[in-house]
């Protein structure tokens, strides 16, 4: 069955592409949830992706590589935090300037680290029998970290959508001075979910060395924070859907390069490009027609007794 | 005691400088820090690339020849940030503008002048379309712009690629990713000695002064500027939105495009691979048009500034054993602090007893 093979290797190209994507996305929806926009995704997942292999490399442990990987996207986002929200400085420039200095610092720290194999990585965990089912089969026979962004988008849901603290941070991002009067603390609520983001972009970036390649190199994510960030939209800020816009990225992209007897190979090395504007465009559409706005309060720093 | 925090409404030039070499300062100090923990002697560095850049009559050369694409990229970008349109896309722009000057250079027969007039025309509008698509995007479907003009500049790389080692490669340029020499006619004059082609030099200097005047004086402007400050005043003032922002992108995309041209009618003569024809000129320029705090007059001397610091990125690659991409290390610490120092000149922080 040729077709159910290539749907197959659709799927398994959307959990290679659509992991690092997921964690991210999840973690920019939070933050602009609260009402920070941070286009400092592709730096903190580049600082992320390089403490996730420089602490595999070292203690030999993919664990801890991908705790550093948290560590070190977090403390990036803390930076853009302290900017945005306690300065209340342009959310767009310090999150542009977060990317560029993530480009910059991983290129000059990682750069004696390129071209060195990691020895350890996290082998697939197969569940016997759903792993042989056809196209979702690949989800069942995947890393550990695929099942961990799957249950994060799980549980990151059920806590937006279903807690108290979910309704503040909503609550924060659409209306933060009617949220203060009610007693809720804006400035915390924005610090902790602008952290969120950078340890999920951090796991998100540390992906990448500790899946497929074992190795470091040199803006190794090329690109893909900003696709999450496109993904954010498309998935109008909802968990569930940014699983489904991750996994179609992924599928997308191996579909043009299934094109490739067909093009010149620049013309598809244009594909995740121009497919990331397709995906916020038709995000964006549907936005529109449904009347789903962004955050009220997205990129409006808040201060206390401003009207 | 309390603080107290009151906007600031006009700050004054001075205040500004002040801030900017204090930004300048800390972003230094921190950057010193990394390249410390790296082995390098930082004030050794920084040392070098001062006199790479500014040192020497070829240094000076080498920072105006940078400054040039900054300047007009940076002039475009001012421009799109004081109306709060996010272009990230100066780096495509540019390159659709080298591109389409490329083809008439190579493609359309004519002698004398008015071939590079054509050039700089056709440069001009290759680079306004390509910024105007996302202004399209962002006026009729409100599509985040940051992400199409960002998302553009790759397609944009790839499109020239694709012309330099395919269509357009040069049929005596062997194995490398270039297109045949432009005709002498199709190349800009430079100042003896040096790669400064000087008629792009003057039109940013002139474009400068124009954009100056027309941010403050004329009605596009005004409209630009009650857009950036608050779209939604913008919309009861009767003005519209994507009109005043496809204007924006025209002159904005047109500018970078014109960098474009310069680059390969003033500097290469042939049009190759995109890293070779910018090194990230659209990027840097945004950083530009932020220290210049949206001033057009002031785009003049922040460009020689970045070109400067760009002629002193070549020092880390040459002689300090560092990637080219540690430019990006101090290009966000000078954002970070350039923010933070503009905060300090905004808004007036005084210490109140309790009343």
């Amino acid at each position: 069955m040729p077709l159910l093979d290539l749907a197959t290797d659709a799927m398994i190209a959307a959990i290679r592409v659509g992991t690092p994507l997921l964690l991210a996305t999840l973690g920019e929806i939070y933050a602009e949830r609260s009402g920070v926009l941070n286009l400092g995704v592709e730096g903190m997942m580049l600082t992320g992706a390089l403490a996730g292999f420089v602490t595999t490399l070292w203690t030999g442990s993919p664990v801890l590589g991908l705790l550093a990987g948290a560590g070190a996207g977090g403390l990036m986002a803390l930076i853009h935090a302290f900017l945005s929200i306690s300065l209340r400085a342009n959310q767009i420039v310090s999150g542009l300037a977060l990317t560029m200095f993530g480009i910059g610092l991983t290129g000059v720290l990682g750069r004696r680290f390129v071209g060195i194999q990691l020895a350890r990585r996290f082998y697939p965990i197969i569940i016997p029998g759903l792993s042989e089912i056809p196209v979702i089969g690949p989800l069942f026979s995947s890393n550990a970290m695929v099942y961990l962004s799957l249950a994060l988008a799980v549980l990151l849901w059920f806590v937006l959508f279903k807690t108290k603290l979910g309704i503040e941070i909503r609550a924060v991002g659409e209306n933060p001075a009617a949220a203060d009067a009610l007693g809720v603390n804006v400035y915390l609520i924005r610090y902790l979910c602008v952290t969120i983001g950078g340890v999920l972009a951090g796991i998100g970036g540390a992906f990448l060395p500790l899946g497929k390649p074992l190795s470091w190199t040199e803006n190794m994510t090329a690109g893909l924070g900003w696709i999450a960030i496109a993904i954010t939209i498309f998935a109008m800020w909802r968990p569930g859907r940014a699983i489904f816009g991750s996994y179609l990225f992924g599928a997308m992209l191996w579909l043009a390069y299934r094109l490739q007897p067909y093009f010149a190979s620049n013309i598809l090395n244009m594909a995740p490009y121009v497919l990331t504007i397709i995906v916020l465009l038709l995000g964006t559409r549907e936005i529109l027609r449904k009347r789903i706005g962004a955050p009220s309060a997205l990129s409006i720093p808040y201060r206390r007794g401003e009207r | 005691m309390k603080v107290v925090i009151k906007q600031n409404p006009s700050p004054s030039v001075l205040a500004n400088v002040i801030a900017f070499m204090g930004s300048l300062g800390a972003a230094l100090l921190v950057a010193a820090l990394i390249l410390w923990s790296q082995g390098v002697d930082p004030l050794h560095a920084y040392a070098r690339i001062f006199i790479g850049a500014f040192g020497s009559f070829y240094g000076w050369s080498e920072t105006l020849t940078k400054a040039i694409p900054l300047m007009l990229c940076g002039l475009g970008l001012a421009v799109a940030f004081r109306s709060s349109f996010w272009n990230i896309g100066a780096e495509g722009q540019l390159l659709l503008g080298a591109t389409a000057a490329t083809g008439i250079a190579l493609f359309v027969p004519i002698a004398g002048p008015s071939l590079l007039l054509l050039m700089i025309l056709a440069g001009f509008l290759a680079g306004a379309a390509w910024g105007l698509l996302p202004a399209i995007f962002k006026g009729k479907l409100g599509a985040n712009e940051v992400i199409t003009t960002l998302m553009m500049n790759y397609i944009a790389m790839e499109i020239v690629k694709y012309l330099v080692t395919g269509p357009w490669k040069g049929a005596t340029q062997f194995g490398f990713p270039y297109t045949d020499r432009f005709p002498s006619a199709a190349q800009l004059p430079v100042l003896a000695g040096t790669r400064v082609h000087y008629p792009t030099l003057v039109i940013g200097f002139a474009l400068a002064v124009l954009l100056y005047v027309i941010l403050r004086r004329t009605k596009l402007g005004y409209k630009i500027r009650v857009i950036g400050d608050n779209p939604h005043a913008a919309q009861y003032a009767g003005i519209s939105y994507t009109r005043t922002i496809l204007a924006v992108m025209i002159i904005s995309g047109g500018l970078a495009g014109i960098a474009g041209v310069g680059e390969v009618a003033g500097v290469r003569h042939l049009l190759t691979t995109p890293e070779q024809i910018s090194q990230g000129y659209g990027f840097t320029a945004i950083i530009v048009a932020w220290i210049a705090m949206r001033n057009p007059l002031a785009v003049i001397a922040s460009s020689i500034f970045m070109g400067g610091l760009l002629v002193g990125g070549d020092v880390f690659q040459t002689s300090l054993g560092l990637p080219f991409q540690t430019i990006n290390v101090f290009n966000g610490l000078i954002l970070f602090f350039l923010i933070v120092g503009q905060i300090f000149v905004n808004y007036k922080i005084s210490l109140r007893g309790e009343e």
